[in-house]
């Protein structure tokens, strides 16, 4: 076998702690996340994998241990800040479009504040990226005029357009009808299909199971479980893993 | 009854111009201190928003007569003369702007938070946010509320008369106080009553027009 040499990973996580007053919400947290690798945070509700997902963006601050995106540590507030955050997309579970603005303008803010591409140009990628989530008809409606699910594919749209070296995607179907759930996965497969690289945190483990690389099990702050999809829903390893995917499954 | 009438409507006219533009100028100041300390408020640096409260709070309680009385009697004893009209204008300005920022930070804090988390989650900057996402946002949601605070301002600015600003109110004083008594007492009184009954009126349709014009859905 050839030696390769060790590629940089996406994310570095290593020993971070985290606490919301007395609630020690994150416990020495170790996570990589390589290049290209779509990584699927699941576990009870409380167990802190949202609260670790928007660590790495810094939307959370942490009060011990270090986070690297592609190899630099994250900046504290500010210049530097806001230039890590435009590489990380970031799908929220309430969606957060702006809500002044139309679908189109949602999706060029970025680009044209952040990356200071003319508006020309910015529109033009917007609206590509809207015909890929299948909205290209929505480009002139206001976020309150569109379903969940729609809602949810502009706010994947606007941070495809910032071309992110990552995507975070935050519960992104809790919030929706079970109707429109599987609109909204399918652009995230596609995605990873295409070989995004992908921190999901999810309650879908039909997803979880099509899409995940790695599956990460936390409870109670910590991580409790790594393993592939596989491996982790035919043969959990810990009590824990075993007693909730119990719980889910189980319909 | 109506003697001299012609006069007294020109004297009034003079009068109401004055108010306007009082009024329209030293509210564009307000706008522009109202934003800054609004930005203040809500800022990550707690010396600013320790300012912006200080600001707040001093102007909220004391009476616009003493900041006017201050500013025109105390700062040209300190070195720093102007004309009536520049007291007037800081004055009001000055004044007003300390309840414009308080009503914008509310508008601010109306703006539910997961909104800044996408505009930071994007790149932008703070400043950025706040003037690209949360400003629009929260000057739309209290554009009745910055209407009341314009209409105030329209009636607080017959306080200026004390600082010798020719106003509607000062010509009405004029009129009443004419010495060899030319102008019928009521004719004057209800043509002042009219004239900011009528600018106000004006003001609240206006403010109404724009409400209807920024609604956007949440």
């Amino acid at each position: 076998m050839e030696e390769t040499q060790p590629k940089t990973p996406m994310v570095a996580i290593s020993g971070v702690n985290k606490y919301f007053g007395d609630l020690h919400a994150l416990r020495d947290i170790d996570l990589t996340v390589d290049e290209s690798e779509v990584v699927v945070l699941i576990g009870p509700s409380g167990s802190g994998k949202s609260t670790l997902c928007r660590t790495i963006n810094r939307l959370e601050t942490t009060d011990s241990g270090s986070i690297t995106v592609n190899g630099r540590p994250l900046p504290e507030e500010g210049r530097a800040l806001a230039e890590l955050r435009a590489d990380v997309g970031m799908v929220f579970q309430h969606f957060n479009l702006f809500a002044h603005l139309t679908v189109l303008e949602n999706v060029t803010l970025g680009p044209i504040k952040v990356r200071r591409q003319s508006k020309a140009k910015a529109e033009e990628r917007a609206r590509a990226l809207l015909d890929r989530v299948g909205l290209s008809d929505k480009a002139s409606s206001y976020p309150a005029q569109l379903s969940g699910g729609q809602q949810q594919r502009v706010a994947i749209a606007r941070g495809l357009a910032m071309d992110p070296k990552l995507m975070m995607f935050d519960e992104p179907t809790s919030a929706l009808d079970p109707e429109m759930i599987n609109e909204v996965l399918d652009v995230m497969q596609d995605l990873a299909r295409e070989g995004m690289t992908m921190v999901v945190v999810t309650h879908e483990m039909g997803f979880a199971r099509r899409a995940a690389n790695r599956v990460v099990f936390m409870a109670d702050g910590q991580i409790v479980e790594t393993a592939t999809p596989a491996d982790f829903f035919d043969n959990p390893q810990t009590e824990r893993a075993q007693d909730f995917l119990s719980k889910v499954m189980t319909h | 009854m109506f003697d001299n009438f012609d006069l007294m409507v020109a004297a009034l006219w003079d009068g109401l111009f004055t108010t306007i533009w009082v009024t329209l100028a030293s509210f564009a100041i307000a706008l522009v201190i109202g934003a800054i300390l609004a930005v203040m408020h809500v800022s990550p640096a707690p010396p600013a928003r320790w300012a912006a409260n200080a600001y707040t709070q001093t102007f909220r309680n004391v009476p616009l007569l003493a900041v006017l009385f201050i500013l025109f009697f105390g700062f040209p004893k300190i070195g720093i003369s102007a004309e009536n009209w520049v007291w007037a204008l800081v004055g009001l300005g000055t004044y007003t702007g300390a309840f414009v920022g308080e009503t914008l930070r509310s508008g601010i804090n109306s703006i539910p938070l997961g909104q800044a988390e996408a505009a930071r989650s994007i790149g932008l900057t703070f400043g950025q946010s706040l003037s690209s996402v949360i400003l629009p946002q929260a000057f739309r949601s209290v554009i009745a509320p910055i209407g009341t605070l314009l209409t105030a301002l329209v009636k607080n600015s017959a306080l200026v008369l004390a600082i010798g600003v020719p106003e509607l109110s000062a010509q009405a004083q004029r009129l009443i106080n004419d010495n060899r008594d030319r102008f019928d007492l009521w004719a004057v009184i209800i043509g002042v009553l009219i004239s900011y009954l009528i600018v106000n009126l004006i003001i609240s349709y206006f403010v109404r027009l724009a409400e209807k014009r920024a609604v956007f859905v949440r």
